[in-house]
């Protein structure tokens, strides 16, 4: 069995694992590193519940080797809270009530994460096509959009 | 869904790159963005005995112009068309193309030689591609070899590359004065694959007359399908609603969709008639510069 021993930066952490080839990064994160937070949706690429931070851009972890991140920077929805206080984004999803179930959360945490990073303050409409690759089965969207407002409103 | 095993390589160059492919034949395939490759492996309906990852090969993503060729590295993520001001101005209907292609996040990883060497005909860079006349860009064991675009695609899942060669740049002609593009796709979904679309690039004549015209549907056909008959029957015309939609009529008998889940095959065929129709019209707006 090919294996590889690889390193990773995870929300500012350092670490280094041995995997095989195969194995994708969302089972590294979440099995390996325990990170539990990214979630496992459809496996095929299409719902985002997956979504991490790959050097800054949001991609779908499903849909990645491990080995191909090995020496770079990734960030999960763990990294999102500093010392107690929650990101602008989960106090935005709270506030606005930005959830149901809560399965796509982390995704959609993560998305909008990189999207107000490079736009402090998006349009609706450029709010819809950032999260178009983010399914949610619940709240037919309206505060998802809601509550990523409310947090660039803060972070102005 | 874990994909069967395989051997993982990340070569630093694109020689050690190609020397693997040689070495491993028929059982190796490039890893780009992996965003088609890996979906295949997961549901097993693709197996690899090796996999040569490209990512860490560096000069391989660049857009640029340069000797009358636009010119896009073989690894360039979707996501750098749509951000790029060369696109937005010089070729929209690059732009038209990738902002469609699966989803934001799929677009952060996918590249456009990804997109082009995989052969899907569902893919939308293909009858872009073949309307803006472009060239592939390949190298293998025994060199670099430029493909034209129309030698290509051979079929379902098939193309012209060699099982060593790695596609490194696609060019693309500078478009000549009174040139527009555009791509319009009609999907069930963000991220669906087209039900059926098409890509137009028409270049006006002083006097207002169709000179050259490029016209291609994308999934309505065992790859991408180009409309030659349709494209003779309009040069040297008055673009005007009659010949577009005659011409339109035309394109769309050249099409033999499958019947699925997107819809019957006259449904399909229909379609492939009405995105002709909307390509073409915008395509000549944006030549006419309105």
């Amino acid at each position: 069995m090919a294996m590889h021993t690889i390193k990773v930066t995870v929300n500012g952490e350092e670490h280094q694992a041995t995997v095989e080839s195969r194995l994708l990064l969302v089972h590294l994160l979440r099995e390996n590193l325990r990170l539990t937070g990214t979630h496992i949706g459809c496996d095929t690429t299409h719902c985002g519940a997956c979504t991490i931070l790959l050097d800054g851009q949001p991609v779908k972890s499903c849909t990645i080797l491990a080995v191909q991140a090995d020496g770079h920077q990734l960030t999960t929805v763990e990294g999102l809270e500093k010392d107690g206080k929650l990101h602008a984004l989960q106090q935005g999803f709270w506030d606005k009530h930005g959830l149901q179930c809560g399965f796509c959360t982390p995704g959609m945490l993560m998305t909008s994460c990189a999207l107000l990073e490079r736009n402090k303050k998006p349009t609706e409409l450029e709010i819809r096509e950032a999260i178009s690759g983010n399914l949610c089965r619940c709240t037919g969207y309206v505060n998802i959009v809601k509550a990523i407002q409310s947090a660039a409103e803060q972070q102005a | 869904m874990i994909p069967a095993a395989f051997a993982y390589h990340a070569p630093a160059t694109l020689s050690e790159a190609v020397a693997l492919m040689k070495e491993y034949g028929d059982s190796a395939k490039v890893l780009s963005g992996g965003q088609s490759l890996l979906p295949l492996l997961k549901l097993r309906l693709g197996q690899v005995g090796h996999l040569v990852d490209i990512g860490r090969i560096p000069g391989l993503e660049y857009i640029k112009e340069e000797g009358g060729m636009l010119r896009i590295g073989g690894r360039t993520r979707e996501v750098a068309l749509e951000r790029s001001d060369l696109i937005r101005t010089r070729y929209p209907i690059l732009l038209d193309t990738t902002v469609v292609i699966a989803d934001p996040l799929v677009r952060n990883m996918a590249t456009v030689g990804g997109n082009l060497a995989h052969g899907d005909p569902g893919n939308d860079h293909p009858a872009t591609m073949l309307v803006l006349g472009a060239q592939v860009v390949a190298v293998g064991q025994k060199g670099e070899r430029v493909i034209p675009i129309d030698k290509f695609f051979l079929g379902l899942f098939s193309t012209a590359l060699k099982p060593d060669e790695i596609v490194t740049e696609i060019r693309i002609p500078v478009p000549a004065a009174r040139t527009g593009g555009a791509y319009v796709k009609f999907e069930r979904k963000v991220g669906d694959y087209a039900t059926a679309a098409a890509a137009a690039y028409v270049t006006l004549s002083a006097s207002g007359t169709v000179e050259q015209v490029g016209l291609a549907l994308t999934n309505v056909g065992p790859a991408a399908v180009r409309a030659t008959a349709a494209e003779k029957q309009l040069i040297g015309k008055k673009p005007d609603a009659a010949a577009l939609g005659a011409a339109a009529r035309t394109a769309a008998e050249a099409t033999s969709p499958n019947a699925d889940r997107r819809g019957e095959t006259d449904y399909k065929k229909e379609m492939a008639r009405v995105l002709a129709t909307r390509a073409l019209t915008k395509a000549i707006q944006r030549a006419e510069g309105v």
